[in-house]
């Protein structure tokens, strides 16, 4: 009941603030607005049991990318961007797509859950809780997709170095 | 118990909701914000799978999808930054160089 609730609660907001990302005129609202989806995904993690990621949710997205992008955005902070027409002219076209979209999401959930079984939610009472989150992630990560986390972490390290490169002065010997 | 189809259907929408803010925002930021809404979004339904399966592994790939959200912001706001200090705008229209 309390799952329920806590899901219906959070699912609102993330709805709601995500809406408002995308029809906000102040960028720092919108940012604001996002931080707020993201700590209401936070929340819908920790009712699927996901605490370890909830976590990971809250420091590396609220603490790291949204204060990166406010930090830009403070740099680059433009008056003039409020005033002018914030929409462009594909209205008709994102419409066309965000329906395709929808039919296909309502096809894929409605179809499949007749076609993709899954355990009965009530039965299973998770191995999960009693080892604990965080150790079967880490385990799990360090084992069977150990390339793919070496993988991710030089796909961090060419992150770095293109972002120092694209925002780096130009000096006379370039 | 709240039955799997509900969260996937709160990821399909905040997944439509970038798709609609990316294609009809005209501020670079935005887009780039309505970019980590989708990655949520697929994030809601790898957790949801994982629980409902009793399987790690949707965590493990959420942990990979968060890992790119970082990189890609990074990159993102790098070019941001270039692309300011050469057109002084934010809007992607007059961004037309590489448009035939």
């Amino acid at each position: 009941m309390l799952e329920t609730t806590l899901f219906y609660i959070f699912s609102f907001v993330a709805i709601v603030s995500a809406i408002l990302v995308i029809t906000q005129r102040n960028v720092v609202h919108s940012a604001i607005f996002l931080a707020a989806t993201l700590l209401a995904v936070a929340g819908i993690f920790l009712t699927l049991h996901a605490e370890f990621l909830a976590g990971v949710q809250v420091i590396v997205y609220v603490g790291g990318i949204l204060v990166l992008f406010v930090f830009v955005i403070m740099l680059i902070a433009l008056n003039r961007t409020e005033v002018e027409r914030q929409f462009n002219r594909q209205w008709t076209l994102a419409a066309i797509t965000a329906a395709v979209l929808v039919a296909e999401f309502a096809y894929v959930i409605f179809r499949g859950k007749e076609t993709f079984p899954l355990p009965s939610a009530t039965a299973a009472a998770p191995a999960i809780a009693v080892t604990g989150n965080s150790q079967l992630v880490g385990v799990s990560l360090y084992t069977n997709y150990l390339l793919p986390f070496e993988i991710a972490s030089i796909l961090l390290l060419v992150a770095i170095v293109g972002a120092v490169v694209l925002s780096k002065k130009k000096t006379a010997e370039d | 118990m709240v039955p799997t189809h509900y969260y996937l259907i709160l990821g399909a929408a905040l997944f439509t909701i970038g798709v609609i803010g990316v294609l009809t925002r005209r501020n670079i930021m935005i887009i780039l914000m309505s970019i980590e809404l989708m990655m949520n979004a697929v994030n809601i339904n790898l957790m949801a799978f994982s629980d409902r399966l009793q399987q790690v592994t949707g965590q493990v790939f959420a942990i990979f999808v968060i890992t790119v959200a970082a990189a890609e912001a990074a990159v993102g706001l790098g070019i941001v930054i270039a692309m300011f200090k050469n057109k002084e705008t934010m809007n992607i229209n007059e961004i037309d160089l590489m448009k035939w």
